[in-house]
């Protein structure tokens, strides 16, 4: 071993900007802020459904500005292509299915989340009395 | 020892990533109809609150806020080290406490909803 490895400079806070596959690795990574956000968000909602009526009402009516409608949507945006997108593309990846000798296709599992997706969704909706 | 604890910190996130990206899209999009103001009938307090009175409702809440509290805890403390936090002792034992509380106030909130 050398006695003076040579050490690429390399800043610890900016790394990601050298290159733009780390870049999407950080904006990747960012979801989970909005994971936290949107977690405490609901927790905080369960507090006020737990108290009473009028702190349900009370929350509900905080939410509804037109700044929570631009926020929500840019974050719902966000989180489709930095999170549950990528999540499926890697699916196959991660949790291969094997048939026998044979490998299902990639393109099975990532279809099959894709479908799994929207039934959830539908199923969330019209739970919530969306649809 | 170590290796048993990251077993489980591993697993609390890959299943925290699965859940999260099927239905995170959905709440926030339920967050946006609640902005809109158009509150459908089965978010107000009648409604919602009987579904969180049930044990199926509880055990579907608990398990999505659980289950994503912790992944977002993980993937935090590496979101610290990527952004050249390298206190990882001190970040993990702030980023795992709030997932700790986040998960007492849930079950405390849903036991309280009856």
């Amino acid at each position: 071993m050398s006695r003076r490895p040579y050490n690429r400079p390399m800043s610890t806070t900016t790394w990601y900007m050298r290159n733009s596959r780390y870049k999407v690795y950080v904006l990747r990574e960012l979801t989970s802020f909005l994971v936290a956000f949107y977690t405490f968000l609901t927790i905080f909602a369960l507090g006020a459904l737990a108290t009473s009526p009028e702190r349900w009402n009370d929350f509900l009516a905080s939410q509804q500005s037109t700044a929570m409608i631009v926020f929500h949507g840019l974050a719902l945006l966000y989180f489709l292509f930095y999170q549950t997108f990528p999540w499926f593309k890697l699916a196959p990846k991660a949790m291969p299915i094997h048939l026998g000798e044979k490998k299902l296709p990639d393109s099975f599992i990532i279809v099959g989340h894709y479908v799994a997706w929207i039934v959830i969704s539908a199923f969330i909706f019209w739970l919530a009395g969306v649809i | 020892m170590a290796i048993a604890k990251k077993a489980i910190v591993w697993g609390l996130f890959a299943a925290g990533g699965t859940l999260t990206a099927f239905v995170f899209p959905a709440l926030i999009a339920l967050f946006l109809v609640i902005a809109t103001g158009n509150v459908p009938e089965s978010l107000q307090f009648e409604q919602i609150h009987a579904f969180a009175s049930s044990w199926l409702g509880k055990a579907c809440l608990f398990v999505v806020l659980f289950l994503s509290v912790w992944h977002a805890a993980h993937r935090l403390r590496v979101v610290a080290h990527d952004f050249g936090i390298r206190k990882d002792a001190l970040v993990a034992n702030a980023v795992y406490t709030v997932a700790f509380i986040g998960t007492v106030l849930a079950a405390f909130y849903l036991l309280k909803i009856s």
